[in-house]
């Protein structure tokens, strides 16, 4: 590894990929990190101030009274008035003011006159005001002030959007759709891949070029088509349209070129010696292929497995066109994209929502990252 | 609640279950129904070539009907309906092609899908190959490369959230929580309501797509890299190469059929781009692309099958080529078998 680095000193060159690689994961990971943080943050502090500051305190404005003239209590000869004008602890005054255009005209502890009593408020939020003759009127004087909030996290976000939202019917809808929609084609793609393998048929080549051809086929070409066959024969039999059944075979016919493909690659990859011999024993191809084919291709069928579970999991269009937006129904992503036409303001629950819904591919995704990689090789490196 | 997990647990077993059985089943009956036998005069009669010849057509049914029915009848279809009205009936002629052939939306959407084309391919090898490039010389190379792989699993949808906070925009004065409008304060800017500034807010939407893919490319790329030899690298070297000869004249050339393939993949995603742009826009502010103007034809306002249809095979158009290619490659591929 001690090579130079595009001519310039080892040195040089070795910082300057540091940093560059460096620069690039940052803006990559940037976003992502933004949207996590965002989503844990109170929803009032959320909006008034950026993601990046969330470790700090961050200040807000507020406006409270003074009690009244009944809460007037007498210490060494003056009347006085005793108050809290913060209820949570951890806040703390920054600076306060007696008019709403001047918020920080005076410190905490500075004691100012205020509609005939001495005023002073404390920086924990206590107030003080005194005056030598008893409070002849019941003002309950307006004070304004700077708080200073510390840091927060919360899972209220969180819990809201999965009580009220419906963020958690749609997170079981999802899971609905994509489970049978990953195994169903993996397990017909295998059994086609197999044929094409190691079967002998009239027009082998013919129809797996066909299979090829199809992984370009834009699976909006597919949808009118489809749609309008829904709709015949769901008046026909006198059932709903939209339904789990029609996006599952959906989901499976449009991923079944590339795991046809994919799987081809590998299981014609298999020692044919093993194969053949099994043969010999009197075994038929159906017995090949599940006991010792599919056994032997479990890293090829998981690669296309989390491939397929991403697509799935992550499809908008599909399942807009195919499943209905009631909440039986409604996908992550349909509903986040909802959210983003009707709740665009509202980043809490915004935040929390894209979360829920990117979590569950980004476990699968850092656990089985190792399979997916090598999934997406068989495809594309191959004869590369 | 309970109730619909139990309902989805059970149609995902039923679900599977009739797969398994068909699979099962339909080889059971096989081997059933066609059974070698003794003829009366005592002969030994094997079936087994009669087993043999259907038995492969049993594991290709289910593929074969559901590519046909779901992709290959819908093409068929789709060019029908491109001739017909509204509602699919009604002969009418190339008056929907006239029709996107004139129309202001359409064209718009071309123009940015081409532009899509141009752009989002080559920003994502020239980063893919970047990050896999550097990644191999530092030691905290694979951590770089899952970070950078990591948008891969978000949803384009999910992605549109965190790239619409990123662009997020407040009033001048007030303070931002969109982290580029905080970033163009703090050098001194103005902030911009970004998703809405034409034409720059197509390109704000293309990053999206570049954030996700690069990752894509780098892991291709990367085990492409790794697959040049050593050898060819050091006899450049020991003829006094500099670094970045080696790199664009020994190491390009050899990966370069890696390198056509994440564009044609990357190409192929870009042209059927639709979640990013109903996300962030809808096609407003001028950034309309294909698949999403088919949508809005489709099943929003629009509701003309025709048009819808028209504008559906213009993306199966463009694609033709690079189908073209792949067969190609695919042939290529089995004659080396």
């Amino acid at each position: 590894m001690n090579r130079r680095v595009l001519g310039l000193p080892l040195t040089w060159g070795k910082l300057l990929v540091h940093l560059g690689l460096a620069a690039i994961v940052i803006v990559w990971t940037v976003p992502t990190l933004g949207l996590f943080v965002s989503s844990l943050r109170d929803k009032d502090q959320l909006i008034t101030s950026g993601w990046w500051t969330a470790l700090t305190a961050s200040e807000q404005t507020a406006a409270g009274r003074l009690l009244g003239r009944d809460a007037e209590a007498t210490d060494d000869g003056r009347f006085v008035l005793r108050g809290d004008l913060l209820e949570a602890e951890n806040r703390r005054i920054v600076a306060f003011g007696l008019d709403q255009t001047d918020l920080r005209a005076h410190a905490p502890g500075d004691a100012v006159e205020l509609g005939g009593l001495t005023f002073t408020l404390f920086e924990d939020g206590t107030y003080e005001a005194t005056s030598p003759t008893p409070i002849a009127e019941d003002y309950r004087e307006r004070v304004f002030y700077v708080e200073a909030i510390p840091p927060t996290f919360t899972l209220a976000n969180y819990r809201e959007v999965l009580r009220s939202e419906g963020i958690d019917r749609a997170f079981i809808n999802t899971f609905t759709v994509t489970i049978p929609a990953t195994v169903i084609p993996i397990l017909i793609a295998a059994f086609a891949a197999y044929a094409f393998a190691w079967m002998k048929f009239p027009g082998r080549q013919l129809f797996f070029a066909i299979v090829v051809g199809l992984l370009v086929v834009p699976l909006q070409m597919s949808l009118i088509p489809l749609l309008r066959m829904y709709n015949d024969i769901g008046a026909a039999f006198g059932v709903p349209s939209k339904t789990y059944l029609g996006i599952w075979l959906a989901h499976t016919a449009f991923g079944l070129p590339l795991a046809v493909y994919l799987l081809r690659n590998y299981i014609g990859g298999l020692p044919r010696d093993i194969i053949e011999s099994a043969q010999l024993d009197g075994a038929s191809h159906f017995d090949v292929f599940t006991r010792l084919v599919l056994p032997l291709s479990v890293p090829a069928l998981a690669s296309f497995a989390i491939f397929q579970f991403l697509w799935v999991w992550n499809d908008l269009l599909v399942a807009l066109v195919f499943l209905g937006k009631g909440e039986d129904q409604i996908v992550l992503t349909s509903k986040l994209r909802e959210m983003l036409g009707s709740r665009g303001d509202n980043w809490e629950i915004l935040t929390s929502s894209a979360f829920v819904s990117i979590l569950v591919p980004l476990m699968v995704f850092f656990a089985l990252q190792r399979y997916f990689v090598r999934g997406l090789l068989a495809g594309s490196v191959k004869g590369g | 609640m309970i109730e619909q997990v139990l309902s989805a647990l059970l149609a995902v077993v039923a679900a599977i279950g009739a797969s398994v059985t068909y699979f099962y089943g339909s080889n059971w009956l096989l081997d059933r129904l066609v059974t070698d036998r003794r003829t009366a005069d005592g002969t030994y009669v094997s079936r087994q070539k009669t087993r043999d010849a259907v038995r492969p057509w049993l594991f290709l049914a289910p593929a074969l009907l559901v590519l046909g029915v779901y992709l290959v009848y819908p093409v068929v279809e789709t060019l029908r309906l491109s001739f017909f009205g509204k509602s699919g009936d009604g002969f009418v002629g190339l008056a929907n092609w006239t029709w996107a052939v004139g129309n202001d939306g359409v064209r718009t959407a071309v123009r940015n899908n081409v532009v899509w084309l141009l752009v989002v391919p080559s920003l994502s090898t020239v980063f893919g190959l970047l990050v896999a490039t550097l990644a191999d010389r530092v030691a905290w190379g694979n951590v770089a490369k899952s970070l950078v792989f990591m948008p891969m699993a978000i949803s384009f949808v999910g992605a549109s959230v965190i790239w619409k906070f990123v662009y997020d925009y407040r009033g001048a004065g007030s303070e931002q929580i969109g982290i580029l409008n905080a970033l163009v304060v703090a050098l001194g800017g103005e902030p911009q309501a970004w998703i809405t500034v034409e034409p720059w807010n197509n390109f704000l939407l293309m990053v999206i797509l570049v954030w996700i893919q690069t990752g894509f490319a780098m892991v291709i790329l990367s085990a492409a890299l790794r697959g040049v030899p050593e050898e060819t690298i050091e006899a450049a070297r020991i003829d006094g190469a500099s670094d970045v000869a080696v790199f664009f004249r020994i190491i390009i050339p050899q990966i370069f059929s890696t390198i056509l393939v994440v564009w044609t993949t990357i190409t192929i995603v870009v042209l059927k781009i639709f979640d990013i742009v109903a996300a962030m826009t809808n096609g407003q502010w001028g950034t309309e692309v294909l698949a999403n103007a088919m949508y809005n034809w489709m099943f929003r306002g629009g509701g003309h099958f025709g048009r819808g249809s028209v504008i559906a095979l213009m993306i199966m158009i463009a694609v033709i080529p690079i189908m073209a290619y792949n067969i190609r490659r695919f042939r290529e591929e089995e004659a080396r078998r």
